[in-house]
């Protein structure tokens, strides 16, 4: 039996208690990388206005998330990434307030641990699963999309996750499950935008079968290598890259297998300017913006040109074959 | 003593340049970028927000002359209304600039398909024609019945502005600060229409 002193410190009950002997041999340098990174704190301030000014694409502070590359078609773009502080602090989360600004105030109240998805509806077993379970289901891949905002701006960001099609294969939906609709979360109490009567909350996702299983569609847990921040729809949210910004639900809390067509959040709200499909379309105008061209933010001067904005947001050749011979005007 | 204030010469230089704060505010902005990831979209939004407020400003000098009994807020009206304008100008420039690259044949066609863009071009033609009238000699040349006549246009301006944000703002179900110009405005017309009715009751025989 191991009896326990005080005497030296050679006996530990737990082996993960001993120093590994490669760390204690760096034990110096370690010292100097603390102390080099005490007087980087104390620069942060200056340096983050730098990073800043200089459009720097990297994070700084949130758990970071290792991923691999994704060697989905189409899943990485070559394009310039928008820097990581104009993704993070130009947000449409109206759970958090309608100017694109307030998410990054607001969001901090948003309670992301512990986090539950509940799986319900047709599939085989209804259950209700720990985010850290989820999480674990896919290998996770790092996707640079396209990210094309209903409003007429777009981004290119880095996202990390894995094909929501993994999920969905994991929970065994029933022969009947047509659609998968998305709830997302909506707490009175840490979310003041639900205060404003905009739309009913929570805010309602959906898409067809067929578009969910499509590997592009990502089930999303990080983004520029680190876990989401919270206003961009932390801790899970989907992505739908063909797709205008508003069909990829943030802070995802159910996903629901259902048979017909859902009811979606903007769809119910202005039934004439926000259809179920909501693809990227440069030929179907929206009745407040003209989808033919969209600014790129982060990128060039106020005075350059606006690019033009591609069918299915570039994804074209990836996409196309789900929407074979339906009027894509009248599904707008 | 703000009588007073009111009637040095001074006073209208003072109200131009405070009013052309929020100008040289937004210029600026543009060159330590200050205006957020996306500039233009914020130029066309804040010019069109400092258009609506001086519509209100403007529209407030009548019922503030009456019912203070003060005739020296009526020196402003007209500045008011040129800054008024000045303002909507700048709305349309960053608009045809930023948004639409300056190709006229886009605009045209613009303003053709979307009826919020069709409703604030209506209300910004008829703002440029009542600037346009502005000086002195304009209402010798009209004769001040018919320049008065010409210039309640702006009633019809307030309601287009009101209508043109509105529209913008549907598309996101996003109507308080909406509501908050149009409760102004409404305030303003409103007590124009229960003044004269007031005035011609009083006049009767």
């Amino acid at each position: 039996m191991l009896i326990r002193t005080q005497q030296d410190g050679f006996i530990h009950p737990l082996s993960s208690e001993i120093t590994q002997p490669q760390v204690y041999a760096n034990r110096r340098q370690l010292l100097r990388q603390w102390s080099a990174g005490a007087a980087a704190m104390g620069m942060a301030s200056w340096a983050q206005r730098e990073a800043f000014a200089q459009g720097g694409a990297t994070a700084v502070k949130l758990a970071s998330l290792p991923a691999a590359q994704s060697s989905v078609q189409g899943a990485m773009t070559v394009e310039k990434v928008t820097p990581y502080k104009d993704a993070t602090v130009y947000n449409n989360f109206y759970e958090f307030g309608v100017d694109k600004s307030d998410p990054a105030r607001n969001a901090h109240t948003l309670k992301t641990a512990p986090w539950t998805i509940e799986v319900e509806g047709l599939v085989k077993k209804p259950t209700r699963f720990n985010l850290e379970d989820v999480m674990k289901w896919g290998a996770m891949q790092e996707r640079i999309y396209r990210m094309r905002c209903v409003e007429g701006w777009s981004m290119v960001i880095p996202w990390i996750g894995y094909s929501l099609s993994d999920l969905i294969k994991r929970v065994e939906p029933l022969p009947n499950a047509k659609y998968v609709e998305f709830v997302t979360q909506a707490d009175p109490q840490t979310m003041p935008g639900l205060r404003g009567g905009y739309i009913d909350w929570p805010y309602l996702e959906g898409l067809r079968m067929d578009e969910a299983m499509h590997p592009l569609s990502l089930l999303t847990f990080g983004m520029y290598g680190e876990v989401l921040p919270k206003q961009n729809g932390a801790p899970v949210r989907l992505v739908v890259p063909w797709k205008y910004g508003f069909k990829s639900g943030k802070s995802i809390v159910k996903i629901r297998f259902v048979e017909k067509q859902p009811v979606v959040s903007w769809a119910k709200a202005a039934p004439q300017e926000y259809g179920f499909y909501s693809n990227v379309n440069p030929t179907v105008d929206h009745p407040r913006w003209s989808q033919a061209s969209e600014r790129r933010i982060g990128e060039g001067g106020l005075l350059d040109k606006k690019r033009k904005t591609l069918m299915f947001n570039g994804y074209e050749a990836q996409v196309a074959s789900l929407y074979a011979g339906m009027d894509l005007v009248k599904n707008f | 003593m703000l009588r007073e204030v009111l009637r040095k010469p001074v006073a209208k230089l003072g109200l131009v340049l405070l009013a052309l704060m929020p100008f040289a505010w937004l210029c600026s902005g543009i060159f330590l970028d200050r205006l957020g990831p996306n500039p233009a979209e914020y130029l066309i939004r804040s010019t069109g927000d400092w258009t609506l407020r001086f519509l209100c400003f403007t529209l407030l000098v009548t019922p503030l002359r009456v019912i203070c009994n003060m005739p020296e807020w009526l020196r402003f009206r007209r500045n008011l209304g040129v800054l008024t304008f000045f303002y909507a100008l700048m709305h349309a420039l960053c608009y045809s600039v930023f948004d639409m690259g300056l190709e006229w044949d886009e605009i045209v066609l613009d303003i053709a398909k979307r009826p919020f863009i069709a409703v604030g071009f209506a209300g910004a033609v008829l703002l440029s024609l009542l600037a346009a009238t502005s000086f002195n000699a304009a209402i010798k040349m009209l004769g001040a019945v018919r320049w008065r006549r010409l210039h309640r246009a702006v009633y019809a301006i307030a309601v287009l502005a009101i209508l043109h944000f509105f529209w913008m703002r549907s598309g996101k179900q996003n109507f308080s600060e909406v509501f908050v110009y149009a409760g102004i405005l409404g305030a303003l017309l409103g007590w124009r229409v229960w003044h004269a009715a007031h005035t011609r009751r009083l006049s009767r025989p």
